[in-house]
């Protein structure tokens, strides 16, 4: 087995409300190994950035509380290091892409000063002229036309794209060895999307890094990755390598996701899902899909399947499949 | 920034404001019933005398050539002569501003200074014991009026423990510094004498504290709330992502955001400070233009209410320009749809 890069091992997390709390995330599980491009996929909802915001240590707590799990990064335990340890982890090792980069820029400071305080603490450089070297270099990487005058410019003076250009220059101005793209240029039109996602591929494939990337589209993962997360209601249903997973989709839920996609040669609109993610504050016992499942059997409501090797490379985690089905 | 076409811009607005202000005051000033002239005399004096009052206060012409007569002294510097004080009402201007300038100055200092550090302290603590003693402080600070808090502050600080004086501006015996800009802090501080700069601030602390409160409380729960908004946006996850130490993401990509809404407010509550100084200026006996206002306006002292109404307003524009300004000095957003981009 390659090298294993981060290793998420049930995780839970809630979230505290009023009057108790909201149970998203119940037991994930995923690996990422060097150099390797993982997909995320799942509604809206389903705690795929809390899982990533978990991993990187910037979960607000409050209301976030890990209730259980771990996550290593090469080997080391990320929930148990010291605030210093954590900042050193998000310098040299794991940075992050945010699902909206308007959101994700400081409003009130240019991009310049933003992107050199990042790479002035990252690289614990001084001198100005050093720092601002490789702002430049950073947003040259990016493809942005006049590195100069985007240094000097606010947020809000620059366009969507080129604000994701942006965010993904202060996530890589400097050697990482993960990233993770929380769902990049979904605000974007398709055309800036489809060159957002190519930049993403070429610095990981230049710079040798690992990526997750999540998506709650079908295609986009398709094309971009090498394997395949399915998120649901907080937990991990099915995990495969991309081919594998959309040549034999296994998970009720899975096959469901698939047939929701419209199909640019097809007529009509395409099928939804049944239902809606269930409630974090009660939610549904046993597997947390059995409200919306057509295959939902007795089992499904009381207990929770945990994830299942049809193969080498396909895990389910389903009553259908395996030794889930006999117990 | 094109920052001179902006001040022009809007000084040119105030001069509007103004005017309609003046008009306004000066209509009201006269439509009060009761002979200004007749008050100014007294009962005892004769009709002729009276009449020979009004006839200089141009009171027997009609109204908009009385506005007309005004306003061309003012344009002269001359805003009439005080019916009470019998001085040209400039002079007393110049005499009773300065004091509520400086008193306004130091409430405005303790409501920035104060209800930043609090409100940053109750967001950091944000649910702990030190947020909800903040929070009930907060309650009782605003729920009090400025002059209930002057009356327990004098008793408190002035007579049973007399750490601080509670009567006018400097202590009789210590010889004031030459009157430069008529702050006494300012002009001691100017003139090197230490002595007096002290007692001045000694005299200046209680009045300002208890003038302040409430504005300052207003302006921590407004920072804590706004501070708390920000820390879950993206951009604040985001400075952590990129590895930015802690202190840095609070002290500066929290905190700065975080301001702009208390500033608007602080100068709002900084600028209504000095008309709403009467009670504090009278338990102090502070001479300052908010007392001044209010006697000349028992008396009916026509000129006199409408410069100090005029002077009040003149004040509120420059305040509300230069909170503009630093707001747009912290806020690009603003700054560059002046712009037009």
């Amino acid at each position: 087995m390659q090298d294993v890069l981060l290793d998420v091992q049930n995780l839970v997390v809630h979230f505290r409300v009023y009057g108790g709390y909201l149970k998203v995330l119940d037991g994930v599980t995923l690996q990422v190994r060097r150099q390797e491009r993982v997909g995320l996929v799942g509604e809206t909802g389903c705690g795929k950035t809390t899982t990533m915001k978990t991993i990187m240590g910037i979960l607000p707590k409050p209301p976030g509380v890990v209730r259980g799990g771990r996550i290593l990064f090469k080997g080391r335990d990320v929930l148990s290091m010291r605030p210093q340890e954590l900042e050193h982890l998000r310098r040299s090792g794991i940075s992050m892409i945010f699902q909206d980069p308007t959101a994700a820029l400081n409003p009130v400071f240019t991009v310049g000063e933003q992107l050199e305080d990042a790479i002035r603490y990252a690289l614990g450089r001084r001198d100005h002229a050093s720092v601002r070297e490789v702002a430049l270099s950073a947003l040259q990487s990016v493809a942005l036309p006049d590195p100069p005058r985007i240094l000097e410019s606010y947020p809000v003076q620059l366009s969507g794209g080129m604000r994701q250009r942006v965010c993904i220059a202060l996530a890589l101005a400097y050697p990482k060895e993960l990233l993770i793209a929380d769902e990049p240029g979904t605000s974007l039109d398709v055309t800036i999307q489809d060159q957002i996602l190519r930049l993403i591929h070429r610095l990981a494939e230049e710079r040798k890094m690992a990526v997750i990337l999540i998506s709650h589209s079908l295609g986009v993962i398709r094309e971009w990755t090498e394997r395949v997360y399915v998120m649901y209601a907080g937990t991990i249903v099915e995990e495969a390598k991309t081919g594998e997973l959309f040549a034999r989709p296994l998970h009720p839920y899975t096959g469901a996701l698939m047939r929701c996609v419209p199909k640019l040669t097809g007529t009509g609109i395409a099928e939804g899902i049944p239902g809606r993610i269930p409630d974090y504050f009660d939610p549904p016992a046993g597997c947390r899909f059995h409200p919306r499942c057509p295959h939902c059997m007795d089992i499904c409501r009381q207990r929770k399947p945990q994830l299942f090797p049809v193969d080498e490379n396909h895990r389910v985690a389903c009553f259908l499949f395996g030794r889930n089905s006999r117990g | 920034m094109n920052f001179s076409r902006y001040l022009l811009r809007r000084l040119g607005y105030s001069v509007f404001v103004l005017l309609g202000l003046s008009v306004v005051v000066f209509i009201i000033a006269r439509l009060v019933p009761g002979d200004p002239a007749r008050a100014a005399l007294g009962p005892r004096a004769t009709q002729e005398a009276v009449e020979a009052l009004r006839a200089k206060l141009h009171l027997d012409k009609p109204i908009y050539v009385q506005y007309f007569f005004w306003l061309r002294s003012v344009f002269q510097g001359d805003f009439g002569e005080s019916l009470y004080t019998r001085r040209p009402v400039i002079e007393d201007i110049r005499e009773f501003l300065p004091a509520t300038l400086e008193l306004a100055l130091f409430a405005g200092l303790f409501m920035a200074v104060f209800g930043l550090l609090l409100g940053v302290l109750s967001a950091r603590y944000a649910n702990t014991w030190v947020d909800n003693v903040i929070r009930v402080l907060a309650y009782l600070g605003i729920a009090t009026p400025a002059f209930v808090v002057a009356i327990i502050l004098i008793l408190l600080f002035g007579m049973y423990y007399e750490v601080f004086p509670t009567i006018g501006r400097l202590s009789p015996g210590i010889s004031a510094p030459p009157r430069l800009t008529g702050l006494l802090t300012l002009d001691s501080l100017l003139s090197g004498n230490w002595i007096a700069l002290v007692d001045a601030l000694k005299h200046l602390f209680l009045p300002a504290l208890s003038l302040s409160l409430g504005g300052l409380f207003q302006e921590a729960r407004i920072t804590r709330a706004s501070m708390l908004e920000n820390a879950r946006r993206d951009f604040v996850a985001a400075a952590r992502a990129y590895g930015i130490p802690e202190r840095v993401v609070i002290a500066k990509y929290l905190f700065k955001p975080s301001i702009i809404p208390t500033v608007s407010i602080l100068g709002l509550d900084f600028a209504s400070l000095i008309g709403n100084a009467f009670l504090v200026e009278l338990l102090f006996n502070w001479p300052g233009i908010s007392r001044y206002g209010i006697n000349v306006m028992l008396r009916k002292d026509i000129e006199a209410i409408v410069a100090v109404v005029m002077v009040l307003g003149v004040v509120f524009t420059v305040v509300n320009i230069l909170v503009d300004l630093v707001v747009a000095y912290l806020d690009p957003r603003i700054r560059l749809v002046e712009r037009g981009e």
